[in-house]
């Protein structure tokens, strides 16, 4: 649980200067397992507080362990005894879930640098409730916007059998409109997918789509392409993000995927943003970078606009929008959630890194299917 | 009086004095973490039960305090929803009242000790610790996969239930709630060790064979000891998730069982205030260690290593001497 | 379903099942001899992986690297029970349980601060690459079935190991009475370092093994060390044809619970929630299995009679 103020805010604080103006608390995943998507989360956030260079932010930064009850006791802790204005940083959707409803009633804003779970975004909308990120669908509906674009007719389908990834797979099929070989539920963290490769060979697919987040997708694709079964493949972004891409190696070349950013689009925000992250942490950076960094400037460009304190005022100006996403062009849908393109990316090796390039678009200025359900 | 009665004493006032300090100060946030706990301690003395009289190393007690978790869940996830728990046979709504809550992590905790301990009970040693760690894998995939309830993204809760007469909401008054009942356990614990029947529990961990010998049955002993822990333990659960407003798989997952065992041996096995000493240490650790540095489990498994190594009797032992006190 | 598909899970099963066995027999035996729970087996596995890795990405050979792994926690392993596991083997089980998750943290962490929150690449070798036909036109990875060829390898070695040599003998011995082998004038803690140096160098080597088709990272032992402990329990703790047994039977049901369940209930009911609560279930089976062993026999398949 790393605390780390701003440098100038805390310049600002020592010459006697009057209390930052907006607080942010920061819950993210900084150790254990998965602490490599919280830490690029905290990197891209960070990037944009410091490149803006003000004094009226100050940032509180705490390590979940991406455990729910640790995060429900940070927040409680940076509502109680920090006062904070806004959260932001919380990787997964679990522990959103956990943390956001009962911020939201409490009257902070909540800003997700990533998880956007179905529950808040249709009935659960609050109008203090923003996903920078996406909806947690979008992935996984432009990749089956993909799969229908290319032609596949007979795809086979897998995801864990949790939450995230039976939305994941429903998600697929709301834009896939061939038929399916197969719709197979793995066990949660499963390393071994022997078995279901097999099931993958003898169904007679055309083509895979897989959510296996994290250390599942690495292994699914290492085994895959070692079993000489040669399928295309198709995912979302989360199994070929810049972290993981290097641990699956060979295996993922020539895989798409859907994204809502990459490292090469081509706009000007994101051409100073993948410079100056380089320049600073010396390693690409991945989409939860890419996410974290647009959160913090659209909280800048808010907190230009108006009082954090004026509820109303304040989500009026969240919902504006008027930052230079990395992703072009942003806006958000009447549930906060954003409206943006979806982008199929292809694996490829540059010199001795793994990484992605833009190949074709999924989906053009995308919104989510719970719009209708959110009644703000 | 003794050390181990002083230090005792010490620990109850500093539980009653720095909340108050913290109300004083208006840090609602060291209130949440003395909440926090005082609910470990309630999870651990029912552990200690098992374990600390009763010998039984059970490595699956977070099969009782998910149980209570859920029961807070499900009844107010109901009772926030206004949809029925079910209709048929006959209509059980959901409630936000905890006593009625309290009432059915008992209940359902008691029957799932029962059964496992029926079970498990056939087997000692390391079989016993690995089959109640079975027993506690098993709620936790299936915790995960009820989508029901939210599967592995747990439920949320949004606003904290009610007792009547207080407001939950306040946080000194939802801890002095929670203290209230670890004092009313841990006095219940004190006598149970003086009853025949804690006595008999107790022979019955050092030489079954004299148990049996005067015709008691120490299976019998040692599953009603089971229940017992398994009772407390699923109401800690209850309040938990009270605490958090938020239930989740991870309330089943072993490695809380591991902790709550941690906390046991932390304070000192078989002390009555043994869990109170240990999840007062373990929380303090978890929130100083942490705001030092990233990688502060390593030093907190090293302060584990010094505990087992250096300091046999946990905390309890180290302050007041090794001999455990039977009084 | 065909009969080639069942084939293919059935080998699927033995491969897991194998690999299971290196790290339950490690854990058995330092079981059987010492009397010791070593939760941070896991650990030693995730040591062997990270060497692997690390070795792999500057030399590029797969033989050293497995050397590494076997040398890494051969090592690591030699070292804590010096350090610290020596002292517990007269505790109670308690204790030693507190320890080794104290060990489990401090390895996961440490291993974190050493190498990055980023996961490792660790490929297999080109030679076993890609997959090889089978009689009766199975397709199978050629690498899985030299997992399951080393791990019958080093099955039979160990069986050699202590039926046949001196150091067997005196395991053997030391399982059924320490104070009779210190007694003859072997010397007994070095026997115990050694013991647990081989245990971890089994662990790891699975690790290394397994690493090269999943993903090296942080805390990838855990997952490993309940299924190995599962073994164990339900071969007989100590015995090292129960864990045999028992880490085939593991790793069969695992696999074919979990593609066979879903399509058994998808006669009686619904696709989806056939699927849905097919998997629920399948993840469940393994500890249903072991309850179901143990209700029966309470000291495994081939555990000393308590």
């Amino acid at each position: 649980m790393k605390k780390l103020m701003l440098a100038t805010a805390a310049a600002a604080l020592a010459a006697g200067g009057a209390m930052a103006d907006v607080k942010v608390g920061m819950i993210t995943t900084l150790s254990g397992g998965g602490a490599s998507l919280g830490i690029d989360t905290r990197d891209g956030f960070m990037l944009a507080m410091e490149d803006a260079n003000r004094d009226d932010v100050e940032v509180v930064i705490e390590d979940d362990q991406r455990k729910p009850d640790i995060a429900v006791q940070l927040a409680d802790k940076m509502i109680q005894s920090e006062k904070v204005d806004v959260l932001t940083g919380i990787v997964w959707s679990n522990l959103a879930m956990a943390v956001v409803p009962a911020a939201t009633a409490q009257g902070l804003f909540y800003l997700s640098t990533n998880a956007a779970p179905a529950q808040l975004a249709g009935k659960g909308c609050n109008s203090n409730y923003f996903s920078v990120s996406y909806q947690n669908d979008n992935l996984h509906e432009g990749a089956g916007a993909y799969a229908t674009q290319a032609g596949f007719k007979n795809t086979f389908i897998l995801a864990p059998n949790y939450p995230a990834g039976i939305d994941s797979l429903t998600g697929f099929k709301r834009f896939y409109e061939g038929e399916l070989a197969g719709e197979v539920y793995t066990k949660l963290g499963q390393t071994d997918y022997a078995a279901e490769i097999a099931q993958i060979r003898a169904s007679g697919a055309d083509s895979v789509f897989f959510f296996l987040p994290g250390g599942m997708g690495i292994s699914f694709l290492k085994q895959y392409a070692d079993s000489g079964v040669d399928l295309p493949v198709v995912g979302p972004a989360f199994s070929f993000d810049q972290g993981i891409l290097q641990a699956v190696g060979e295996a993922a070349v020539g895989v798409k995927n859907s994204s809502t950013w990459s490292k090469d689009l081509d706009n000007e925000a994101n051409a100073a943003f993948v410079a100056a992250f380089q320049q600073k942490y010396d390693r690409l950076p991945s989409i939860y970078a890419a996410q974290g960094y647009d959160t913090a400037n659209l909280l800048l460009s808010a907190i230009d606009k108006a009082d954090v304190n004026d509820d109303a005022a304040f989500a009026a100006a969240l919902k504006e929008a008027d930052f230079a996403s990395v992703r072009g062009e942003f806006s958000f849908a009447a549930n906060n959630h954003p409206i943006q393109n979806v982008y199929v990316r292809e694996v490829i090796k540059e010199g001795d890194v793994f990484t992605n390039k833009i190949v074709g678009t999924a989906l053009e200025d995308h919104a989510n299917a719970y719009v209708d359900a959110c009644k703000m | 009086m003794s050390r181990e009665t002083l230090f005792n004493a010490a620990l109850l006032l500093g539980l009653i004095a720095v909340p108050a300090w913290a109300v004083m100060m208006d840090e609602p946030f060291t209130i949440t973490l003395a909440t926090r706990a005082v609910i470990l301690a309630l999870a651990a003395a029912g552990l200690n039960i098992a374990l600390g009289i009763g010998g039984l190393v059970s490595l699956g007690h977070a099969v009782f305090f998910g149980i209570g978790g859920y029961a807070m869940g499900i009844l107010a996830h109901h009772a926030q929803s206004y949809t029925p728990l079910m209709e048929w046979p006959f209509l059980i709504e959901g409630t936000k009242f905890m006593p009625v809550i309290w009432l059915l992590a008992v209940v359902v905790s008691a029957v799932a000790a029962f059964l496992i301990g029926l079970m498990s009970l056939r087997t000692t040693g390391a079989y016993f610790i690995m089959i109640t760690l079975a027993f506690g894998q098993m709620f936790y995939y299936f915790a995960i996969s009820w989508s029901t309830y939210g599967g592995e993204d747990g439920m949320s809760i949004y606003i904290r239930n009610d007792f009547p007469g207080l407001n939950t909401l306040v946080p000194i008054q939802f801890y002095g709630l929670c203290l209230a009942i670890l004092v009313v356990v841990l006095i219940f614990t004190a006598r149970l060790r003086r009853s025949p029947f804690g006595l008999a529990l107790n022979a019955a961990r050092q030489v079954p064979a004299r148990v049996e010998a005067v015709g008691m049955d120490p299976m019998r002993l040692k599953l009603v000891a089971f229940v017992i822990s398994g009772v407390i333990t699923g109401l800690a659960g209850a309040l938990f998730a009270d605490l958090n407003r938020f239930v989740s798989p991870t309330m089943f997952s072993w490695q809380f069982s591991g902790e709550i065992m941690i906390l046991v041996i932390l304070g000192g096995v078989g002390r009555l205030f043994g869990p109170v000493a240990g999840a007062v240490t373990f929380v303090a650790l978890e929130h100083f260690l942490g705001g030092i540095t990233e990688f502060w489990h390593i030093f907190l498994g090293l302060i584990l290593l010094a505990v087992v190594l250096f300091a046999r009797g946990g905390i309890t032992g180290l302050v007041a001497g090794k001999e455990a006190t039977h009084d | 379903m065909s009969t080639i598909l069942i084939i293919e899970q059935v080998l699927n099963g033995l491969q897991s099942g194998v690999m299971l066995f290196l790290m339950a027999a490690g854990l058995t035996l330092i079981f059987g001899v010492m009397g010791l729970i070593n939760l941070a087996h896991g650990s030693l596995y995730m040591v062997g992986a990270f060497a692997a890795a690390a070795v792999a990405g500057v030399t590029g050979s797969f033989v050293l690297a497995l050397v590494a792994a076997l040398a890494a926690a051969a090592l690591a392993g030699a070292v804590i029970e010096v350090a610290v596991i020596r002292r517990l083997y007269d505790s109670d089980h308690l204790d030693q349980v507190l320890a080794t998750f104290a060990l489990i943290l401090i390895f996961s962490e440490g291993t974190r601060w050493v190498f990055g929150s980023f996961p490792l690449f660790l490929d297999i070798p080109d030679a076993l690459s890609g997959p090889v036909t089978l009689p009766g036109g199975i397709q199978y990875p050629l690498y899985r079935l030299a997992l399951i060829g080393v791990g019958l390898l080093v099955a039979f070695g160990l069986w050699l190991l202590i039926e046949r040599t001196r150091i067997g003998i005196q395991i053997r011995a030391g399982e059924n009475d320490r104070e009779m082998i210190a007694a003859l004038g072997v010397d007994i803690s070095k026997l115990y370092t050694l013991v647990f140096a081989l245990g971890a160098a089994l662990a790891g080597l699975a690790g290394a093994l397994v690493g090269a088709i999943q993903s090296v990272q942080v805390g990838m032992g855990e997952p490993v060390l309940i299924l190995a402990f599962v073994v164990i329990v339900i071969g007989g703790i100590g015995s090292i044809k129960g864990a045999f047994i028992g880490a085939l039977l593991v790793g069969l049901t695992d696999t074919l619970v979990g593609i066979f369940l879903p399509e058994v209930l998808k006669l009686f009911m619904d696709a989806a929630p056939a699927t849905s609560a097919g998997s629920s279930i399948a993840s469940m089976s393994i500890y249903i299995l072991m309850s179901l062993v143990l209700i029966w026999r309470p000291s495994g398949l081939f555990g000393a009679r308590a």
